[in-house]
């Protein structure tokens, strides 16, 4: 019926739809034949081939009819069924048929969320409860938009989510101490303290190719001069975390002066293979440069940090964190304070950040971002302000090197190696260049989600008992990867904010701003 | 140097050209070009395409470092600067000559605002020391942050884009842009402003606007004019002194009375037949 209302006969679109799908099975034909289509087995004869024509049949089909049914309901039609779901998350008015569609759904999901109950059809019930979710959400922010249009939702995002990282680990930790809840607290406090880690590596790279547009693909270098500043200067003299913190970070500084120098005259593709190679130079050092770094051993026994000079140890002696306040030794309140201490240096990171790109530094940065030539035709030195993003870059990273020593109380080579830059990088592309808090939404859900996929028990549950997904992990990242890539090519959050403005200033949309080459 | 000084450019030149010349290789593309630009004019240079307008441009303002030549930069106030030894932003920080481009080079993400912002960072640089003195709130930024914007708006004013301020370089008409470029020149507070083709693209409306900007920028600030351009109706209604350049040669300099009616001038713009060329090649 749907079909019947638009221009073209129904025929002729029947027709091409079904030369579209037919192609695309095809395709996926040649794809999956030898993928999916053939196994090699050990037998006793030796590796055998096992063909697999149903499976193959099932998935070409699944491409063919699912390649179908978008050409007829969502492609080839003046009313595509993606629609009224898309409009959940307008301010658009509902049609009737919207609504019908929308409710067709709810109806659908309900059902399967009883399945999911009555016969424990996990899957059936978990996508669901996720239709379920999806139109609940977009309802509730309907609703919410329309009856407060004026708040400013981002501020109150943002200041939500601040709360909530100040609050609660004091929380989560006083109701566990209360109730017995039997929280798995060490586990979310070692989480979060990763993610917060990542989140201030995120912010910190966000300088460099963000604001200044200078592709780095080796970043984790310094992160590792920071850890190795710490490790080496807590080793052989002796010194605390809090006296190793500005020396950390500013030996990371030095060094992103020392790499900005020779990499001056190149841009892009060019620009990134330099700073790769550097990153590699650093590690490679630490491997066998074994006199001073341990080489592969690492460094072990880095001492953790204290609070103001009361260490976190179990001998109630007066001189400690416990013995001190009078409290009851918990392992727990080391891991607290280190949380809240990557809390404190990620947000410096951030108001500094923020703060430099209202200052002429941060300007001249966005500027040569824009247009390096025009920026050196306005009398600013270009040398001077690359080197200061890559400084200013560098140390952040330094600061986060010298907390994680810190936190492991070791470091090897190993924790160095190119795919953690490739991670931050990918943070930043992901978060939307030069967005801080799309790159913190980045980090939560990359090194977050990445976590999720660790816990094996409830996919099981899903997906049947030899389901292992660490070994779809990657796969999964990818997919996530190039899903975020079409719908949003310029990360979660596009649009830059101007850091001055006359009147009220409004977010430039992002198709204008300039990316990092 | 002519002989009795009555021209305005070579009784008050901002800028004096010797002898320069600029080799690409094995090609000559400005070859032993001399002249001076008035400190009070509106000076044109032009010729066809390929005369080598643009490389003088970028010799003058550090994009090339020109093979031979002396370019003199006379401040008033202070000793003079050799541009031929400065390097490109240095010609903008020290000796302050502005310029703007043929392809417009706007930072396209950022507001109009912040464009004119950018364009006076030395000053605020030097205001919060340099920057990172500010971060903790030393230094006089607030204060200069403020004269800052008060340029910006001045100049937003002179040339009609006030409005559009807090709008996104990127998203202003071709018109708007030119005329934000050379904003963003004049918030650098130039001595010399150098204006590479400024009424390309522009239509006939646009284009008495900028001459009357133009003038009044000759007129009201402290800043001489040197501009690039083909359009003739631009060149002869507003120039004081107009330079023609034609396969790297000088080929005539004089007012724009004088240019009009100079036969190798007509030459270069017209051609000639063999005749009167082999009459030219024979006059002085």
């Amino acid at each position: 019926m749907r079909l019947a209302d638009s221009g073209k006969t129904l025929g002729k679109k029947l027709s091409s739809a079904l030369g579209d799908s037919l192609l695309a099975a095809i395709v996926a034909f040649a794809l999956f034949s030898l993928v999916l289509g053939l196994r090699t087995v050990d037998s006793a004869t030796g590796l055998t081939l096992e063909p697999r024509p149903a499976l193959l049949a099932t998935v070409v089909a699944i491409v063919f009819v699912g390649r179908l049914a978008l050409n007829l309901f969502v492609w080839q039609t003046d009313y595509p069924l993606t629609r009224p779901f898309a409009k959940l998350f307008t301010s658009e008015p509902f049609e009737t048929r919207d609504a019908v569609t929308l409710a067709l759904a709810f109806v659908l999901g309900a059902l399967g969320v009883a399945a999911g109950f009555l016969f424990t059809e996990t899957l059936y019930g978990l996508i669901g409860a996720l239709v379920l979710a999806f139109i609940g959400i977009g309802l509730l922010r309907r609703a919410t938009v329309r009856t407060f249009p004026n708040l400013p939702y981002t501020q109150v995002f943002v200041a939500g989510g601040i709360l909530f990282a100040l609050f609660f680990p004091i929380v989560s930790y006083a109701l566990e101490s209360t109730f017995n809840l039997g929280l798995p607290l060490r586990y979310w406090f070692d989480l979060s303290i990763l993610i917060l880690t990542y989140v201030m590596l995120g912010w910190g790279l966000n300088i460099v190719v963000g604001l200044a547009g200078l592709l780095d693909l080796g970043y984790v270098a310094f992160y590792a001069v920071g850890a190795y500043t710490f490790a080496l200067l807590a080793t052989h003299f002796g010194l605390g975390f809090w006296i190793c913190l500005p020396i950390a970070g500013a030996a990371a500084a030095l060094w992103g002066i020392v790499l900005g120098f020779p990499v001056l005259r190149l841009r892009g593709d060019y620009l990134a293979i330099v700073t790769l190679a550097f990153g590699e130079i650093v590690r490679i050092i630490l491997l066998n440069w074994t006199e001073v770094t341990g080489g592969p051993n690492g460094i072990a026994g880095i001492p953790k940090p204290t609070f103001f000079g009361l260490p976190f140890s179990p001998f109630a002696e007066g001189t400690t964190f416990s013995g001190f306040f009078g409290i009851h030794y918990d392992g727990l309140h080391a891991l607290i304070f280190l949380y809240y201490v990557i809390l404190v240096l990620a947000l410096m990171t951030n108001l500094v950040t923020l703060r430099l790109r209202r200052l002429p530094v941060g300007r001249a940065w966005e500027a040569m971002r824009e247009d390096e030539i025009a920026c050196r035709s306005l009398g600013i030195n270009t040398t001077v302000t690359k080197l200061s993003a890559f400084a200013t870059g560098a140390m952040f990273g330094g600061l986060a090197g010298c907390f994680f020593a810190t936190r492991q109380g070791f470091v090897s080579p190993e924790s160095f190696t190119f795919i953690e830059s490739a991670i931050i990088l990918a943070i930043v592309v992901l978060g939307g260049m030069g967005s801080q808090l799309g790159v913190a939404i980045a980090a939560i859900v990359m090194v977050g989600g990445f976590e999720a996929l660790r816990h094996t028990a409830g996919l099981q549950a899903i997906f049947g008992e030899e389901f292992d997904p660490a070994l779809y992990r990657m796969l999964l990242f990818g997919l996530a990867m190039v899903a975020i890539m079409i719908w949003r090519p310029r990360g979660i959050v596009s649009s830059r904010a101007p850091t001055i403005s006359l009147g009220d200033a409004s977010a430039i949309s992002g198709d204008l701003v300039r990316q990092g080459r | 140097m002519g002989g009795a000084n009555t021209k305005s450019w070579d009784r008050d030149p901002i800028l004096t050209v010797e002898h320069l010349s600029m080799h690409f290789g094995g090609i000559t593309a400005v070859d032993d070009v001399s002249f001076a630009v008035g400190r009070k004019d509106i000076t044109a240079l032009i010729g066809p395409n390929g005369a080598g307008k643009t490389t003088v441009f970028n010799c003058i303002t550090g994009f090339y470092k020109p093979t031979e030549g002396m370019l003199t930069l006379d401040a008033k106030d202070g000793p003079p600067h050799f541009l031929e030894r400065l390097t490109d932003y240095e010609i903008n920080a020290d000796a302050r000559v502005a310029r703007t481009f043929q392809n417009i080079r706007l930072f396209p993400g950022m507001t109009v605002l912040e464009n004119l912002m950018v364009a006076q960072h030395n000053g605020l640089s030097r205001a919060s020391g340099f920057s990172f003195g500010a971060i903790f709130g030393l230094g006089r930024f607030g204060l200069a942050e403020k004269e800052a914007i008060d340029l910006a708006r001045y100049w937003l004013g002179q040339v009609g884009l006030l409005p559009r301020a807090d709008e996104a370089a990127g998203s202003l008409p071709y018109g708007d842009q030119r005329r934000l470029e050379i904003a963003r020149a004049m918030c650098t507070r130039p001595r010399l402003l150098c204006l590479d083709e400024p009424a390309a693209g522009l239509n006939a409306k646009e284009s008495d606007a900028l001459n009357a900007l133009l003038q009044a920028i000759r007129d009201k600030e402290d800043t001489a004019v040197f501009l690039i351009e083909h359009d003739m109706s631009v060149v002869m209604r507003i120039s004081d002194h107009v330079i023609v350049l034609d396969y790297g040669k000088k080929i005539a300099d004089g007012t724009p009375g004088e240019v009009r009616i100079d036969p190798h001038v007509i030459a270069a713009y017209l051609g000639v037949s063999d005749e009167d060329g082999a009459a030219l090649e024979a006059r002085p």
